[in-house]
Parts: C-alpha cells; sequence; structure tokens
C-alpha cells in the first residue's frame, strides 16, 4: 500500500503528511501525475481557495489525469469541493468527477460563517468502508465557508444551517469536507479505513 | 449541531510554556510538546500557543516548535505571535498550524489582515484582541508580552472588531486584560457586546476559575470557545470533567 500526497505547492500538506505518519501509513509526495507509478491511491488535501487551486492542478495535469485513474482518490476539504462540477467559490469549474456544484453557505440565524468546530457526523448507512468502526454522532473538525449540499453521492452529512455534506462518494472517488488530520481519533479511523479499501 | 469548543491556551516564551497573572510574573510550567499532547489526550477541542514575547522583541516565532506539535497532536492548532508578514504566516502554517492568530502587527497595519486573508483564506487568519476598559470605553492594547513596553492603542474594541472582519478575520479571539489570570469568570457583558458586532467565530479569553464559568460564558455570551490556560496548567480543572459537567448541563460539547 503506498498513499500519494498531491502537493499543488500551494497547500498545506503538513498536516495530513504527519497524520499519515502517525498512523503508520506509506505515503510519497506527488507533484505531477507522472509521479504518481508506484500509488495506489491518491489523496488530494485542502488547497486554499477553488480559483488558485483549480489553476496549480491544471499547470500540472491532473483533471486529465484524474479522468482515465481508477485508484481510490481521496479528496480533503477543498479537494472534497473540487471533485465536483463547479464551485461559487469564485465561480470555477472544477473537476466534474461527481456531479454536482459547491455553493456558499448560507448565513442562518445565529450561526457565525465560516463554518469552524467540530461537528457531529449524521445520516450514514453501513456500507461506506471509510466510515468502518466510526459511529453515527461521533464528531470531526470542520472548516469551511461553502459546501456540497447533500445529494444522490452524500454518504454523510453534518448540519449546520445547511444540509452539508461531509462524505462524498462516487465509484473510486471518495472526498471529506471535514479534516481527517485534525478529526482525532475519529478521523485517523478514517484515514486507515481508506488505506484498506 | 456544532459543539461548543474548550481551547488551553499555552503562553510559550523562549520555547517552554509559561503562565502569568495580568500580563506579569510569569512562571514555567512545562514542556510545549509534553502539554500539547496531554491536553489532546484529555480532549481539548483545540490549542492556541501564543508567543508571548515576540511581538515586544521584534521577532517572529520559530516554525521548529510548530512543526514538532503539528507532529504529536490530531486536534487543530492556531499559532500566534509577532506574524508581520505573508512569510511569516505562510511558513507557520506550512509546518502544520491550522491558523495563524494577529494581534499587535495589525494594529500597526490593518491591511495585513486582507493580505493575509487573500493569500491563505480567512478561515485560518485569526484576529487577537487585548481589551479592557479604559475611559469608560472597551478598548484595545499592544505590546502585551513586556509590561514596560504595553501601551494603549486609542482604537474601541468593538470598532476594530467589526472592521477586522470587514477585512477578511475569520475568528475572533478577545482576551479580556480586566480579568486575565484572576479565575473570577469570563467578562460577560464585553463578550456579548463583542458578540453583537462579531459574525465570525468568537472565542472568550480571560478569567476562567470554575467550571460554571463555562457554562455562564457559552449561555450568556454565546461565544463558540471558551480559551484558558491557569486552571488547566495547575490542573484546578480537568478537561474530561469539565466537558461532562458541561454535557449534563445541557451544552453541546464533543465527548
Amino acid at each position: 500500500m503506498m498513499i500519494g500526497l498531491i502537493d499543488t505547492g500551494c497547500a498545506n500538506i503538513a498536516s495530513v503528511r504527519f497524520a499519515l505518519e502517525r498512523a503508520g501509513l506509506d505515503h510519497v509526495i506527488v507533484r505531477d501525475p507522472s509521479e504518481t507509478g508506484d500509488c495506489d491511491r491518491l489523496i488530494l488535501p485542502g488547497v486554499g481557495a477553488a480559483g488558485a487551486a483549480m489553476a496549480r492542478l491544471d499547470e500540472r495535469g491532473w483533471p486529465e489525469a484524474f479522468r482515465t485513474d481508477d485508484r481510490p482518490l481521496l479528496g480533503i476539504c477543498l479537494g472534497m469541493q473540487l471533485l465536483f462540477e463547479h464551485s461559487a467559490e469564485g465561480d470555477v469549474d472544477t473537476l466534474g468527477l461527481i456531479p454536482g456544484r459547491v455553493e456558499k453557505l448560507p448565513l442562518s440565524d445565529g450561526l457565525v460563517w465560516p463554518h469552524m468546530g467540530w461537528n457531529a457526523l449524521q445520516a450514514f448507512g453501513q456500507d461506506e468502508p471509510l466510515l468502518r468502526q466510526v459511529s453515527l454522532g461521533e464528531y470531526a473538525y470542520f472548516v469551511h465557508g461553502f459546501y456540497a449540499p447533500v445529494g444522490a453521492h452524500t454518504v454523510a452529512q453534518a448540519d449546520y444551517g445547511a444540509e452539508v455534506s461531509a462524505i462524498v462518494r462516487s465509484g473510486h472517488i471518495a472526498g471529506c469536507q471535514f479534516h481527517p488530520e485534525r478529526s482525532g481519533r475519529v478521523g485517523a479511523r478514517i484515514l486507515s479505513n481508506f488505506a484498506r479499501i | 449541531m456544532l459543539a461548543k469548543r474548550i481551547i488551553p491556551c499555552l503562553d510559550v516564551r523562549d520555547g517552554r510554556v509559561v503562565k502569568g497573572v495580568k500580563f506579569r510574573d510569569h512562571e514555567d510550567v512545562g514542556d510545549i510538546v509534553d502539554l500539547a499532547r496531554r491536553y489532546a489526550r484529555e480532549g481539548a477541542d483545540e490549542l492556541v500557543f501564543y508567543d508571548i514575547a515576540a511581538s515586544a522583541r521584534g521577532d517572529t516565532v520559530e516554525p521548529e516548535w510548530v512543526s514538532r506539535v503539528a507532529r504529536e497532536i490530531d486536534i487543530p492548532f492556531c499559532v500566534a505571535g509577532g506574524i508581520r508578514s505573508i512569510e511569516d504566516a505562510r511558513a507557520r502554517l506550512f509546518a502544520g498550524a491550522d491558523k495563524i492568530s494577529i494581534n499587535t502587527p495589525a494594529l500597526a497595519n490593518a491591511d495585513l489582515i486582507d493580505t493575509l486573508a487573500r493569500e491563505f483564506g480567512s478561515q485560518c487568519i485569526v484576529l487577537g484582541v487585548d481589551s479592557r476598559v479604559i475611559d469608560g470605553d472597551w478598548r484595545v492594547h499592544q505590546f502585551t508580552g513586556d509590561p514596560d513596553k504595553t501601551l494603549t492603542d486609542h482604537r474601541k474594541t468593538l470598532d476594530w472588531v467589526r472592521e477586522a472582519i470587514e477585512r477578511g478575520a475569520g475568528e475572533v479571539v478577545l482576551n479580556c486584560m480586566d480579568m486575565d489570570g484572576v479565575r473570577d469568570g469570563y467578562d460577560i457583558e464585553q463578550l456579548q457586546a463583542v458578540r453583537a458586532v462579531c459574525s465570525t467565530p468568537l472565542i472568550a479569553s480571560g478569567g476562567a476559575g470554575r467550571k460554571d464559568h463555562f457554562k455562564s460564558v457559552f449561555e450568556l455570551a454565546n461565544v463558540d470557545g471558551a480559551l484558558a490556560a491557569s486552571v488547566f496548567h495547575k490542573g484546578v480543572i480537568e478537561i474530561g470533567d469539565l466537558k461532562a459537567y458541561l454535557g449534563e448541563e445541557g451544552i453541546r460539547v464533543r465527548p
């Protein structure tokens, strides 16, 4: 098992790298698709703003590579949002690997923006491999101002004014809106589960 | 729904965690990574590290210990102290800090908030405010790391919080100086006033002494998190006990 951790150059990947180290999961940092030969799965971590991140991914040929790749892919935070077709953050077209659009979180009564902190994972079934040994209602750490509304590909959600997709999946492609690398025991479990898919 | 956050604050000087009363008389309370690991294990939701002397000395926090902390703990943490530029911020964020907090340098150059928010996103830019009553108004202090250099800015706290959020700050930590280290409870009145103008997450700081102080600040001031130092460092309150108590009192916390 070897995880390729994608470094676009504009992201903080240290936290994810350290989390993989703590979990004892082998990984290499990869900068463009040609470096992924030894990897049997890939992580796309959260990376600044959607527009800037897409520009960097485009420069290195990632969008085309993802379209033909069949290795398990896990997007984290913004990395998850980029899996969809379009983001309202900067009004940019994104990777289009999962149908749907990313919207700005609505400002609801009594809620502050962005959504920042520990929120409970809700409404998921037994079949999602990332959620093995994770219980309904356990908390994960979220930090985001844009979100994927709950849809056909949502396998776990969190409530924050709107129903927020917490984990999404379409075939071998999955994403977490929260930060597993900063979500304590629950996050470590999810990363370990990803390594076993 | 979102849980209220319990946030131990570790004041750092020369690579050690220290704690003083009303910003003076600092005593050594332990190694950074040892304390960080202990608090993460006990159930802290987040950690804040303030290099309390960095602004006064004119230097910046050293990324070396930031990376040591990031390697060890699996909860988010924020680094503060003397961050003046994109490069200072980037070094800390790329070393693994989840957020950086700016205080004095933002007072000297408010554009720094806009610059950092544009570069890294508002979600990782925290505004630290040291505030107390002066001439009948809540006002902002500067250079609080060194008592000989402390001076009072004329800015009103509420105006400054509004402006900083407008400029892109994604969270506010309000340190109520009159209450700091004396364990008499949070400054509810001031926190309520700031809450009313603060559309981002707001973290209360200064005054925690008993478990019911946390309950009060969540219930009365509706803050998103409560920060404390001495009660945790000295073992007056254990984080697991505190969270169990808050849960029984009907406040949503992460178990």
